[in-house]
């Protein structure tokens, strides 16, 4: 079976949810593309958008539609040229509708499993749940009559436990993509010692065709991408903790928050981004990294206690940021919760205090914006970093701290062999997360 | 032929060309429509003239409003824009991108008939109420309709990509492409001297890199890249027409008009291409005309205001004028003789590429532009009008190379 044939008929477990909804979206273009080719004209094409909820599915298909406007605007030259000859089809309004209405008629919204029995690709996209995740691939690979390959999306549990537990003979690699999918470039990919070559061959060509970046990582728990989050995160916990002896807790998170994000030039503070990624997803991945990870308590008091308080952070169904460490209006941070208040502190009562402890950036910083489209990026950086650590301020001192505990955590991915190189750390911090840099750099010696 | 009458241009007015590039410019926000832009330019037109009282009749140029505001009938917005304008005669134009002097040539008309001294003429376009993709299938009905599906996505830059490639292939790309360049440096840098320009806020330091951009056929056209191509513009223009007795009615001197003394129209076949993709016949006939009319040739002018849809456009426009052989337009702007400051300086507020292109409003801002710098009212871009050169020119071009207006002003 070829890369078009295998593509004839597709199911995405968790169509609806945040990342099944992009991964639906880039595999029915792609699947589109493949049937746009003359000599696949004649087939047909079947995309399953499997999810438990029949609400979320009507959710799904506006959301799909209107993803695909906005691709078919995009790729206009390249449309005209697939319906060159429908000359009913003249005018760039008429070309995106008919992609529009071509993509969703191989789109299948379905509540029930059974639909995937026919799927030669399954596409698992369920919530990072092991139990869940196995106890599904298990059922559909008992009835399926035609072995399917198994793409997971988790982003930590290891796939070689998946494949055990399911007993899918090796049919199962990880396919992680980064929210949103259909923005993000990253996908870390992850074979587990039985799964062919390919199988690896094939998620390759489908990773380049929908021109992404892939970045393979070892099958260890938290891959590359978790890896160096959940430990930057818990070391972000850690220092605020510390500062917490002095102040207040929302004081402490306004200074960490603030530090990670502009003094280490980063798109966001790493309280920002826990809030981003979700209170709950981050304690979920501690979870299931924690029993892998043997040399280092890979576990959050704080989170658990953000937990049973019920402030989860993560994001509403618009992309709109939920309330977390964080509160947010349009986008922007407006107050900082305090455990011990129990309530939010709004930012303008405690920034001022809170910025003179910190200190001012050193003159050759710049925003983040500016850093990660400079032409000269590493000459920029440079001279930030050498005359960060010549700075005796709070913040600038946390920063350098904070810097070399990243590039540690880098190193030590490599040294664990949790990355296979140094690149792609970085590749993976600078495309997965947006930082202007990778954490494994020379700036401070 | 000759004009029968003296005919003035008085009173002129552009409003912002509003689009991507102005700060102010926010896709997601409301923003000003037909209503807004026509109450600004008329009123500020009647302001200068003593008031609607003294207008005769109007004249509307506008393009695609059908489509872009859904919204015809055009003419009768004229009363919205002062009250003293109801029951008047008025009248809407259309010729594609050249829908503005084609007002202007029905208001020289109706003073040359003697129905009317004075002659209220806005030309206005708003465009951003739709995304480029979309507003090029509006721009494409300056085309052929039965051509829409063979043409480009981009239908227009498509038009002149063709263009290009001939002028690539006969003459060099390297060469061609510095004259491009220039042509873009050329008009953001007079844009930056024009408050209401659309390009008054760029600040790219090195222009002419920008401009030397190699051109990406996959996302956009073959030969042309963004920044030889005018922009998505929203805006409006007026001026007055006037007869020797109109101006005295209106309490206006010569000293505050500029005088038509040349027009020339021409057309060509809509449902043609080009005999030589290299060459703008039509924009020549038109220029011929206008210049014999006004009984002067190409070196009496001290400037010209021409219709640089497109980079490419610029440069063939300036061999049908004549200032330079076939092939050499490219070298007469790499020369520098286009800029503010050379020989002949063209387009001094940035023209479409760096003032904007509100489409059916463009043949009036360039008659606006001419009145101003003739009249010593251009500001910071004012440029010198020799004493033995008093005379401006506009090209307003509608397709590619279809209908053509130009009109030949002299200094009073």
């Amino acid at each position: 079976m070829n890369y078009n044939e295998r593509f004839e008929n597709v199911t995405v477990l968790g169509a609806a949810g945040k990342m099944g909804s992009g991964i639906l979206l880039l595999t029915a273009m792609e699947m589109y593309d493949i049937s746009m080719k003359p000599e696949n004209r004649d087939k047909h094409y079947i995309l399953y958008a499997l999810d438990i909820s029949q609400k979320a599915l009507s959710g799904l298909m506006t959301y799909i539609q209107d993803q695909l406007v906005k691709q078919a605007e995009r790729k206009i030259n390249a449309l005209r040229e697939n319906y060159k000859d429908r000359k009913d089809l003249a005018y760039n309004s008429e070309i995106i509708a008919q992609y529009v209405k071509d993509v969703m008629a191989m789109i299948r919204p379905v509540t029930t499993t059974e639909s995937a029995y026919e799927s030669h690709i399954i596409f698992e996209a369920a919530s990072e749940n092991p139990d869940l995740k196995t106890k599904i691939f298990a059922q559909i690979n008992a009835n399926s009559k035609c072995e399917p390959w198994f793409f997971t999306n988790t982003s930590s549990i290891p796939i070689s436990y998946l494949n055990e537990k399911a007993n899918l003979n090796g049919r199962i690699i990880g396919v992680h993509f980064y929210n949103p999918p259909a923005v993000q470039k990253l996908v870390e990919v992850i074979k587990c010692d039985q799964t062919p070559d390919i199988m690896g061959e094939f998620v390759s060509t489908y990773i380049k065709n929908l021109r992404k970046i892939e970045v393979p990582s070892y099958d260890k728990a938290g891959f590359i991408g978790n890896g160096h989050f959940m430990r930057d995160a818990l070391y972000g916990m850690m220092r605020m903790e510390k500062l917490r002896k002095d102040m207040s807790f929302a004081e402490a998170v306004y200074i960490v928050n603030k530090v990670s994000q502009d003094f280490l030039i980063r798109p966001m503070g790493i309280f920002q981004l826990i809030d981003y990624v979700g209170i709950d997803v981050c304690q979920f991945i501690m979870k299931v990294m924690k029993p892998y990870v043997t040399d280092e308590d890979i576990h959050s008091p704080l989170l658990d206690t953000m937990m049973e308080i019920g402030v989860k952070g993560g994001q509403n169904h618009d992309g709109s940021q939920k309330d977390g460490f964080l509160k947010y209006e349009k986008g922007r941070i407006v107050a900082i919760w305090d455990l011990d208040k129990k309530e939010y502190v709004k930012i303008e009562d405690i920034s001022e205090k809170c910025d003179k402890l910190i200190g001012a950036l050193p003159q050759e910083h710049q925003p983040w914006k500016v850093v990660v489209k400079h032409p000269d990026k590493n000459e920029v950086l440079t001279k930030y970093f050498s005359a960060l650590k010549r700075e005796s301020g709070m913040g600038a001192k946390l920063a350098v701290e904070y810097h070399t505990k990243s590039k540690q955590i880098g190193e030590k991915l490599v040294s664990d062999k949790v990355a296979f190189t140094a690149d792609d750390v970085n590749t993976v911090l600078m495309t997965g997360f947006f930082h202007a840099y990778g954490p494994i750099n020379d700036f401070i010696k | 032929m000759q004009l029968r009458k003296k005919i003035y241009m008085v009173a002129g007015y552009n409003t912002i060309s509003m689009g991507s590039g102005r700060k102010e410019f926010n896709p997601r926000k409301a923003r000003p429509g037909l209503e807004e832009y026509m109450i600004e330019a008329g009123q500020a037109a009647l302001k200068q003239i003593g008031g609607a009282k003294n207008v005769d009749e109007c004249v509307v140029g506008n393009f695609m409003a059908a489509r872009y505001n859904n919204q015809g009938n055009l003419a009768a917005f004229f009363p919205m824009i002062d009250e003293g304008l109801k029951y008047k005669p008025a009248t809407k134009t259309e010729g594609a991108c050249a829908s503005g002097s084609l007002a202007l040539a029905t208001g020289i008309k109706t003073i040359l008939a003697e129905t009317a001294d004075v002659v209220l003429v806005i030309g206005v376009e708003v465009q951003n109420t739709m995304k480029a993709v979309y507003g090029a299938d509006v721009l494409a009905g300056a085309g052929w309709a039965k051509e829409r599906k063979d043409g480009h996505a981009h239908f227009f830059p498509g038009k002149f990509s063709d263009r290009a490639g001939k002028y690539y292939e006969k003459f060099g790309y390297d060469y061609t492409r510095q004259a491009m360049a220039t042509w873009y440096k050329n008009a953001i840098e007079n844009a930056r001297l024009c408050p209401t320009a659309q390009e008054f806020h760029n600040t790219t330091a090195d222009l002419m890199s920008v401009g030397m951009t190699k051109p990406n056929g996959r996302t956009f056209v073959d030969n042309l890249n963004v920044f030889d191509c005018s922009k998505v513009s929203d805006g409006a223009s007026a001026i007055v027409i006037v007869s020797e007795e109109g101006l005295k009615k209106c309490g206006l001197t010569p000293k505050d008009a500029v005088e038509v003394i040349g027009i020339g129209q021409a057309i060509n076949d809509l449902t043609k291409n080009p005999d030589d993709y290299t060459k703008l016949d039509a924009t020549t006939e038109a220029v011929k005309k206008a210049l014999a009319m006004a009984k002067i040739t190409k070196d009496d002018l001290a400037t010209i205001e021409l219709h640089d849809c497109f980079s490419m456009a610029g440069i063939l426009a300036i061999e049908a004028i004549g200032l330079a052989p076939h092939g050499k337009g490219a070298q007469f702007v790499i020369d520098g003789h286009t800029a503010r400051n050379g020989k002949m300086p063209i387009n001094t507020t940035g023209g479409l590429v760096g003032w904007g292109h509100p489409t059916g409003a463009t043949g009036v801002h360039q008659a606006v532009t001419i009145w101003e710098q003739l009249t010593g009212k251009a500001g910071d871009a004012q440029i010198n009008i020799p004493a033995n050169k008093p005379y401006g020119l506009t090209i307003n071009m509608g397709g590619d190379d279809k209908t053509l207006v130009s009109i030949v002003y002299k200094k009073n």
